[in-house]
């Protein structure tokens, strides 16, 4: 239909030259979380010399070397990554699908509900102790997969009953974007409040468990869990990457997006549902890991912009770095397990999210 | 391709904005949409492409009902443009090239690229092509975002009040991008617009809405004072300056 008009193709080499520098920046983030592997494995309590830990991993090694590499470091490691990977995949999804840069599972309560619906599952319904890494001990050997089903399912109820509530004020009230963070606000109080009262009727070694989960640590999960995270993460990351012309469409309006062939509703039911269920994993293996999904998202957008196709596998890398760089220092800081990681995420997160209430509010 | 539209009546909340509009449209036509605030405007273009679903009524497009079609082959058929869009931080190319969804499946072919920097090239957008969207002028977004719609390579272009927020010059040259799409390329454009001025130098038919209903449809030639004074309760009269047709209200 339109006639092609005769070009030395500047434009569409300025495209890729604007492209290119992103790309290989992608790459350097991909290197430094795999240094950033190396040294986590490294560090810790017990000390490894580099050669022990090459032959570890690759099964050469045993005893103490291969328990400490491939029963404690290298499930946390992993554990790390994909949960940041999927939190920050979540928060880029929120943040793209309600255009509103405060979203977040954390900021909506999204977390926070899956939260209560965790602990619910296990001090009213016996789903099972938590297996926090403090309390390792007893429990830590004997694994039952209907709990980790019953954890999760309730976990996955109470995030999307914190989805549905967004999803609903955010389409019928038409709320501000202001005014959706300050139903997270709200929701995550709900919740919080109901997880202290479960804690209210539980015994003293079940309020100890929930008191620690609800910092977030990435140490408590065992390799099935984190498959279970892994394999609902890149399901997540192929759906939001299939979709990434049509939240790019998004992000220049619903009508206009509806007018470039996007059916929006569907899009958004699908994409915040997702965001709930990586949330409600995450949450549930792990515990609530505050403003993660947050920063990693906002960290991308500055160094990439806004075209999904590259924005999406920034924010799961950044994600991922942030998390581990976060358990890991504070492993150094505190020795092995015992700095939970949600503290430190929430140091580096709360105060981003107060600038942007304040350059949000100023508008 | 004759765009048919057969008695459209739309509804928010059982409060009745369209009642029974019906027009049609020949390729290398620009309707004008007129009328007073609230009358009815942006909501009969939205009923076009199904950004709104229309209560009753029909709009055929290509002999095809756009009730049962995907969207994604209304997109093929309709490029919509916006009264306002929301910043963004995508490139003007790649807001253009979002004019391509309808037609990428995994990734944008070279085919799709050459067409972007051919539309801009044409809108003379070419040196913008790299700057982020957010911090162009008003003007220079609205091209960009006409650019769009016409990456789309539509049949028909919806235009929602595409002048509104511009200089004089500016308002020129976008409603000249348009009048030369319309031509070129032999498609047909729904204008809403609130100029009545601009309107009768660019249009070449109006549709003037009242309270939702059609009080005017017809040429330039059979606009009276009388039927704007009906519209929009101002009494006008027409005066023809050099080749131009201009209206003056007294009152």
């Amino acid at each position: 239909m339109f006639p092609m008009v005769q070009s030395e193709f500047h434009i569409i080499e300025a495209r890729r030259a604007n492209i290119r520098p992103k790309l290989y920046l992608l790459f350097v983030l991909f290197f430094a979380l795999v240094i950033l592997i190396v040294f986590a494995i490294i560090v810790g309590a017990y000390e490894l010399n580099l050669k022990t830990i090459i032959r570890a991993l690759i099964g050469l090694e045993e005893g103490h070397a291969e328990v400490i590499v491939w029963g404690i470091r290298m499930p946390r490691i992993t554990a790390a990554i994909i949960t940041g990977c999927g939190l920050g995949l979540a928060g880029m999804g929120t943040q793209s699908l309600l255009r509103n840069p405060l979203a977040s599972p954390f900021t909506l309560g999204i977390s926070q509900g899956a939260a209560f619906g965790a602990a619910l599952s296990i001090v009213a319904l016996g789903a099972g102790a938590m297996r926090g890494s403090a309390l390792r001990t007893a429990d830590a050997g004997s694994f039952n997969i209907f709990n980790i089903y019953a954890v999760t399912f309730f976990a996955f109820l109470g995030s999307i009953t914190a989805t549905v509530v967004i999803l609903l004020l955010a389409r019928i009230k038409k709320l501000s974007p202001e005014s959706i963070i300050l139903a997270g606000v709200a929701l995550s109080s709900i919740f919080t409040s109901g997880t202290i009262l479960i804690q209210y009727f539980a015994t003293e070694t079940e309020i100890a468990s929930v008191v620690f989960w609800t910092f977030g640590d990435v140490a408590r999960s065992n390799w099935i869990e984190i498959g279970v995270l892994s394999i609902v993460t890149l399901l997540v990351l192929a759906y939001f990457m299939y979709n990434r012309w049509n939240l790019n469409a998004v992000s220049a309006g619903d009508d206009t997006a509806k007018g470039l062939g996007v059916e929006t509703g569907r899009l958004r039911l699908a994409g915040m549902f997702l965001a709930a269920l990586v949330s409600a994993l995450a949450t549930a293996f792990h515990g609530v890991i505050a403003f993660l999904g947050l920063l990693a998202p906002h960290i991308a957008r500055r160094l990439t912009g806004a075209d999904h196709g590259l924005l999406i596998p920034y924010s799961c890398i950044i994600g991922s770095i942030l998390l581990l760089a976060a358990d890991t220092l504070g492993r150094i800081l505190i020795g092995s397990g015992s700095l939970p990681v949600g503290v430190l995420t929430s140091f580096m997160g709360a105060p981003l999210f107060l600038y942007l209430l304040m350059k949000g509010l100023n508008k | 391709m004759k765009l048919n539209v057969a008695g459209i009546k739309f509804s928010y909340n059982h409060f009745p904005v369209l009642d029974d509009v019906s027009f049609s449209l020949e390729p290398g036509r620009i309707l004008g949409v007129l009328g007073v605030n609230g009358a009815g405007k942006t909501t009969i273009l939205k009923c076009l492409n199904r950004i709104l679903t229309p209560g009753t009524g029909s709009v055929y497009i290509d002999g095809r009902e756009v009730r049962h079609m995907h969207r994604n082959a209304i997109a093929k058929y309709f490029g919509y443009v916006p009264q306002r869009s929301p910043d963004s931080l995508l490139t003007v190319f790649d807001s253009v090239l979002l004019g391509r969804r309808p037609y990428i499946k995994w990734n944008a072919t070279k085919k799709d690229l050459l067409i972007v920097e051919d539309i801009l090239r044409q809108l003379g957008c070419a040196h913008l092509s790299q700057r982020v969207t957010s911090e162009l002028s008003g003007g220079e977004l609205q091209k960009v975002i006409i650019a769009r719609a016409l990456a789309q390579e539509p049949k028909v272009l919806l235009l929602d009040e595409p002048t509104s927020s511009l200089d004089l010059k500016n308002q020129l040259q976008v409603m000249n991008i348009i009048k030369n799409a319309v031509h070129n390329y032999n498609l047909s454009a729904v204008v809403s617009m609130h100029d009545i001025n601009l309107a009768l130098r660019f249009a070449d038919s109006f549709l003037m809405l009242k309270d939702g209903n059609v009080r005017f449809l017809s040429g330039k030639s059979e606009l009276s004072p009388d039927v704007i004074e009906e519209v929009y309760g101002v009494k006008v009269i027409i005066n023809q300056v050099n080749d131009y047709q201009i209206i003056i209200p007294y009152e």
